[in-house]
């Protein structure tokens, strides 16, 4: 197990480092320095020195340690619009995004789950049909037109719950939750629900998927010749066995969950993290871009190693075949 | 669609008899059976076809700005024009444009970027997975975690962060969507050309001699394409959604040459005063469109997975 940590810890860092490298080329190489990391308004003297104090006149490789080592000392530049600490203003909006990324999986779990074992067993039922209908619509409805069409529904027709905005918020560790207050959770409902459409039929299909094909498989028929009973059968035999892709797929998707709410979060006027990055790059504010980039890049690389882990305590097929 | 990409297989050579049932006949036979799939399929080739017709039929240029009248802007669907001419079915936004011919105009573009992208990356991804699968080794090796690698980042975040450095534009989203979307094919093509490469028809060819690049390409290719197929069809609807997404953000096709997505972002301002029909009906067309391609591909993949038949 150690072993395989390791190797997994070494292979994290190797692709941290490779994105590193491309967001470098991406903003120093791609885009023109000058034009990124110096104000627009400042004046040729001005320039040139901003132009000596980043070292833009250094060769690219040189440019790329100081890059990697003010990076990893947490230095991701400043905030051209908000002037401050871009990584400090990332950290400032990351609470909102987070619980409204945490409020969708567990309205997918709660809502997916329950809906899925219920149409993988009864496949050709009314309801299984309904349900798998309603799982394409799910998928193939654009998120930020359902995010429109709800605004449209319950805030502007019925006035049942607020259009934008987070509402009221409470401290908790030291960051402002919505979850927290009444208020907080009305303007909470409509985002969450829009974020977590893609992820109930995602979880819908899977369970649906995993029960049809454990269903079939030789341990469920010897465990209903034994003679259990139907709830133990489905309950402990098959549940356990679908939960294995449900869990890695649900714990991936919370990253993409994560990055997804750019589009919740804009239609919603929600300030997190997703608002932040598509303003910024509206308005061309670059350090907070690469801080963005950087962060959730870093962020996806911390969520695939511990899916990966659990992966291999859920599954030991996955750790010995990387031992040989 | 593909008709003759999923033709028989060579080892199921049939006899000369005029009714035999080839794979591809039962192929459409079975896709045929289902009364959703085959309506689905007719509601996209219907939107295909208007995409493609839009300058003939639309009522108006909604581009040409000599045609647009600014007294017209923001009228309910099914008013009439200023000067009585004509009747804006769907309405017009708030520059006087009919929102039908937008649409109509809107579909072309989401249509061109969406099947631009899936083709360009099906023929990319398609070639790498083929390579990693038949050179094997390093190749594959290589091949395979830049796979992994694509798949572990969600679409949104890497064509995001490909916009962000290239800025927007129709070639910079098709670019985007291209990226995004080659591993999606590369992981099928490989997963399937590793068990036919194993098959005794593949074997045959090899002691035959054949050169590799004809092994590859008459007969390991044509056997892994239902797969790719399926992964063909639900990849088109997604790029038209992700591109959909793009512009409605602000960073996919410009002004001047709007897609569903940015006519439906043009209507986001108006909708909180209760002028739902801008941003509405471009979104009921883009939903048309990705719902009845999934509808197809959900099917095709049913039709093509021999593990779901009895």
């Amino acid at each position: 197990m150690s072993v395989y940590l390791l190797r997994r810890l070494i292979q994290a860092a190797l692709v941290m480092l490779a994105m590193s490298v491309i967001v470098f080329v991406g903003v120093y190489a791609i885009g023109d320095p000058v034009e990124i990391l110096i104000s627009p308004d400042a004046d040729q003297a001005e320039k040139a020195r901003a132009i000596a104090a980043l070292g833009l006149d250094k060769p690219l490789w040189e440019q790329y340690l100081s890059f990697l080592s003010n990076a990893l000392r947490g230095d991701l530049g400043r905030s051209f619009v908000f002037n401050e600490p871009a990584l400090q203003l990332i950290g400032q909006r990351a609470p909102a995004t987070l619980e409204l990324a945490f409020g969708a999986t567990i309205l997918a779990i709660l809502v997916g789950l329950p809906l899925g074992l219920y149409a993988g067993l009864r496949p050709n039922g009314a309801g299984a049909k309904a349900i798998m209908a309603g799982s394409i619509l799910g998928f193939s409805l654009p998120t930020f037109w359902v995010g429109l069409m709800l605004i449209m529904v319950f805030a502007v027709q019925l006035g049942w719950l607020p259009s934008t905005g987070r509402g009221e918020t409470a401290e908790f560790l030291g960051m402002r939750w919505s979850f927290l207050t009444w208020d907080g959770l009305r303007h909470m409902a409509m985002p969450a629900l829009n974020l977590a459409l893609f992820k109930i039929s995602l979880v819908i299909r899977l369970t649906r998927a995993g029960v049809r094909e454990t269903m079939l498989m030789d341990y469920v028929k010897f465990a209903r010749a034994k003679g259990l009973s139907p709830q133990r059968v489905i309950g402990v035999h098959v549940f356990k066995n679908i939960l294995i892709p449900v869990v890695t797929v649900v714990g991936l998707e919370l990253g993409s969950t994560i990055a997804f709410s750019v589009v919740t979060e804009s239609v919603f006027a929600w300030p997190g993290m997703g608002k932040l990055i598509i303003d910024s790059i509206n308005v061309l504010d670059r350090p907070v871009i690469v801080a963005y980039l950087m962060s959730i890049v870093l962020m996806f690389i911390v969520i695939n190693l511990v899916v990966d882990l659990l992966y291999s305590v859920l599954d030991p097929r996955v750790r010995l075949e990387s031992k040989g | 669609m593909s008709a003759t990409t999923a033709g028989p297989a060579p080892t199921a050579a049939p006899a000369k008899a005029p009714k035999v049932e080839t794979p591809f006949r039962r192929f459409v036979s079975e896709f045929f059976e289902s009364k959703i799939a085959t309506g689905a399929l007719l509601v996209f080739v219907c939107i295909v076809l208007v995409a493609v017709l839009a300058p003939v039929i639309s009522p108006q240029n909604p581009y040409d700005l000599a045609q647009l009248d600014i007294m017209d802007g923001r009228l309910e669907p099914g008013s009439r024009n200023a000067d009585d001419t004509m009747t804006y079915w769907l309405g017009t936004d708030d520059q006087g444009r009919d929102m039908l011919s937008g649409i109509m105009y809107g579909l072309r573009i989401s249509l061109i970027v969406g099947a631009g992208s899936a083709i360009a990356a099906a023929l990319i991804g398609a070639s790498l997975g083929m390579l990693a699968a038949y050179a094997g080794g390093r190749t594959d090796t290589v091949i395979m975690r830049l796979v992994d690698l694509q798949l572990s980042f969600p679409t949104i975040l890497s064509a995001l962060m490909i916009l962000a450095f290239l800025g927007k534009g129709i070639m910079n989203v098709v670019f985007a969507l291209i990226v995004v979307e080659w591993a999606y094919y590369a992981r099928t093509v490989r997963g399937t050309a590793l068990v036919e490469r194993r098959r005794e028809y593949i074997e045959a060819a090899q002691c035959l001699a054949l050169p590799t690049r004809r092994i590859i390409f008459r007969h390991l290719l044509p056997n892994c394409m239902p797969p790719l197929i399926v992964v063909g069809t639900i990849q088109i609807a997604r790029a038209i959604a992700l591109e959909a997404t793009l512009s409605f953000l602000g960073l996919g096709v410009p002004i001047t040459e709007p897609s569903l997505g940015l006519l439906i972002a043009n209507g986001y301002e108006y909708m909180l005063s209760g002028k739902y029909w801008i941003s509405f009906y471009p979104g009921i067309a883009l939903l048309i469109t990705i719902v009845s391609i999934n509808l197809v591909g959900d099917h095709l993949r049913d039709v093509l997975n021999p593990r779901l038949k009895k």
